[in-house]
């Protein structure tokens, strides 16, 4: 039975020495080739490959970020020429990677290994455990990637009015309105610059830019109105966090 | 080590007719209180030479060993000691000579104070301008030392500056190198040419190097041509400049790194096909070049789109006019325009 594969480079040079290696494998079929991960996501819901040859620098998202975008995301096989964040993150989560150029016998040996882990589930953790962790380095903490519908969008951190906790998803609002992200709110936490994003109760964090005054709420209990005119909670921990980066 | 006043020739001269005209004052003092010529003259001669004497030394002194500046009460100690010898010395010369001479001895003796006092004021006058011209040495040494090590600095980081080439690039070349070898030879042929020709550029260049207009585009082109296979369709350029420019000058691989920014900028924030155009003018004295290149406002502010490329250029540009307003940038809806003056000597 053979394997689909679907190559994303945005270099044509770069796709071509790949069908090209491809080709000595009678049972791996390139299903489809892209050159952007837009395209890329496209062929992958269409296709259900069983494998994604694919590059991480590319316009608009990089190959991290259309991963991140991916429900139940294919096996990868990574090709870059140079990314010292990437190859870091490849070698802590034991990830093969080709660095170009390489040659036929090192894409063999990339193709062995995947096929040796194919029936493992090893492979998809070490996956997510991956962006998870890229997510934390440039340019990624400067941006968010969301798909809305069919379209995807790109919004930059300082866009965010603020964010909040929904079940296994966090709203990020922006003046657009809100767009869901299947994040947890510690992994923002972590991800956005804690001298302009705060956690100001369990379920929320705000853009300090965004607040206008913080008004008291209840008992003990405060509420920060931002410029848009949200309202969001401050809770009884929140409120000295805020205080003390506000300087108030 | 500084030099001694005693060795400028105009010093030299300063100091003798000074000394000449202090053996004149001296004789015509005591002609004054009724001594003879010869005696006027012998106690003259014979008081200020040693005088002189002690000047030279303490010149010399100083010239090896200058005191800190809290230690310049010893200066005040040896001025006394440095008097009292010299007047202890002609003291007893003078006494040997003029020994039958008895008003003389008495009149010598009478005025020692003055001798004292007058000795004393001259050697500190020479002492305090002897330091004010060693100090002043010293800091002139420094200075010249600071600067020498400034400019060996400005040089390195100029070098640094220019010798960021991006990995990036080098190595997505070098796969599309890959990738023709098998299916276009001559093109890779081509290529590999192309690269080494780009790369030779980036080594040989001299340091402060000025190139011309033209030389510089020359090897622009090359930059394009090999970026141009790597990303295929996608990446048109133009270039457009007068001819009558081609001679002016800039400093040698300025427009590569601002290009490259340029079409970094432009290829990865929009995934459509893209133009890249530069622009050579020459507005009053100066070499005009403009880059501009397509990005999307809604997602990247153009702050970080100038990136570490236009910051180099800046640097170098500062480092090499102390002007900072050489480089300026400006998006306007869909397209990114940087600019960059060169100042022509």
């Amino acid at each position: 039975m053979s394997s689909k594969v679907i190559i994303i480079d945005d270099e044509p040079l770069a796709r071509s020495i790949v069908i090209e290696y491809i080709q000595h494998f009678p049972d791996l079929v390139v299903s489809q080739v892209c050159s952007n991960g837009f395209e890329g996501i496209k062929a992958i819901q269409q296709y259900k490959p069983d494998l994604i040859i694919l590059d991480i620098q590319m316009p608009k998202i990089n190959g991290f970020e259309m991963l991140e975008l991916i429900e139940n995301p294919p096996a990868v096989i990574f090709a870059t020429a140079f990314d010292e964040y990437a190859i870091k993150a490849f070698e802590a989560h034991a990830i093969d990677y080709l660095l170009k150029p390489f040659n036929q016998d090192r894409f063999e040996k990339a193709i062995k290994k995947w096929r040796d882990q194919k029936n493992s589930s090893t492979g998809e953790k070490q996956t997510k455990q991956l962006l998870d962790d890229v997510s934390l380095t440039a340019p990624q903490n400067q941006r968010i990637v969301i798909k809305d519908g069919s379209k995807i969008k790109i919004i930059p951190v300082q866009d965010i009015f603020y964010l909040e906790a929904a079940d296994d998803f966090v709203k990020v609002f922006t003046k657009e309105g809100y767009f869901l992200k299947n994040k947890t709110m510690s992994h923002f936490e972590q991800v956005l610059d804690p001298s302009q994003f705060v956690r100001s109760h369990r379920s929320y964090i705000v853009n300090l830019q965004q607040i206008t005054r913080i008004d008291p709420y209840e008992k003990d209990n405060h509420i920060a109105i931002l410029r848009s005119g949200a309202k969001v909670p401050v809770s009884r921990s929140g409120y000295p966090k805020l205080k003390a980066i506000l300087g108030l | 080590m500084a030099i001694s006043p005693l060795s400028v020739m105009r010093f030299r001269i300063i100091f003798s007719i000074s000394w000449l005209i202090i053996i004149a004052d001296h004789i015509f003092l005591l002609r004054w209180f009724g001594l003879s010529w010869q005696t006027a003259i012998v106690d003259s001669a014979i008081n200020d030479t040693l005088l002189i004497l002690a000047c030279m030394l303490v010149i010399m002194m100083l010239h090896y060993y200058l005191p800190q500046k809290e230690k310049y009460f010893h200066l005040v100690t040896w001025c006394i000691l440095i008097t009292v010898i010299v007047i202890l010395i002609t003291k007893v010369i003078l006494k040997n000579i003029f020994a039958s001479d008895e008003e003389y001895i008495i009149f010598f003796n009478r005025s020692l104070w003055i001798r004292s006092s007058f000795d004393f004021l001259l050697l500190g006058c020479i002492i305090l301008i002897s330091v004010i011209w060693y100090n002043w040495q010293e800091q002139s040494e420094q200075e010249v030392r600071k600067q020498d090590a400034e400019k060996l600095s400005k040089e390195a980081e100029l070098f640094k500056l220019r010798q960021q080439l991006q990995p990036h690039f080098l190595f997505n070349s070098l796969n599309s190198i890959n990738a023709l070898i098998g299916s276009r030879p001559e093109e890779a042929r081509k290529m590999v040419q192309q690269l080494s020709d780009f790369l030779r550029g980036t080594i040989k260049k001299e340091e402060h190097q000025w190139v011309t207009l033209k030389e510089e585009l020359q090897y622009l082109q090359l930059y394009l041509d090999i970026e141009k296979v790597r990303f295929g369709h996608r990446l048109a350029t133009s270039i457009e400049y007068d001819t009558a420019l081609d001679e002016l000058k800039l400093p040698a691989l300025l427009l590569q790194p601002i290009m490259e920014n340029a079409i970094k900028f432009g290829l990865y924030d929009t995934i459509e096909e893209i133009e890249i155009s530069l622009k050579a003018t020459k507005e009053e004295n100066n070499l005009v070049i403009t880059v501009t290149n397509p990005f999307d406002p809604e997602t990247s502010t153009p702050r970080q789109g100038t990136g570490f490329g236009l910051q180099s250029v800046q640097r170098r540009l500062y480092l090499l006019f102390a002007r900072n307003d050489l480089v300026s940038t400006e998006a306007k809806e869909n397209i990114f325009t940087t600019t960059i003056k060169i100042p022509q000597a």
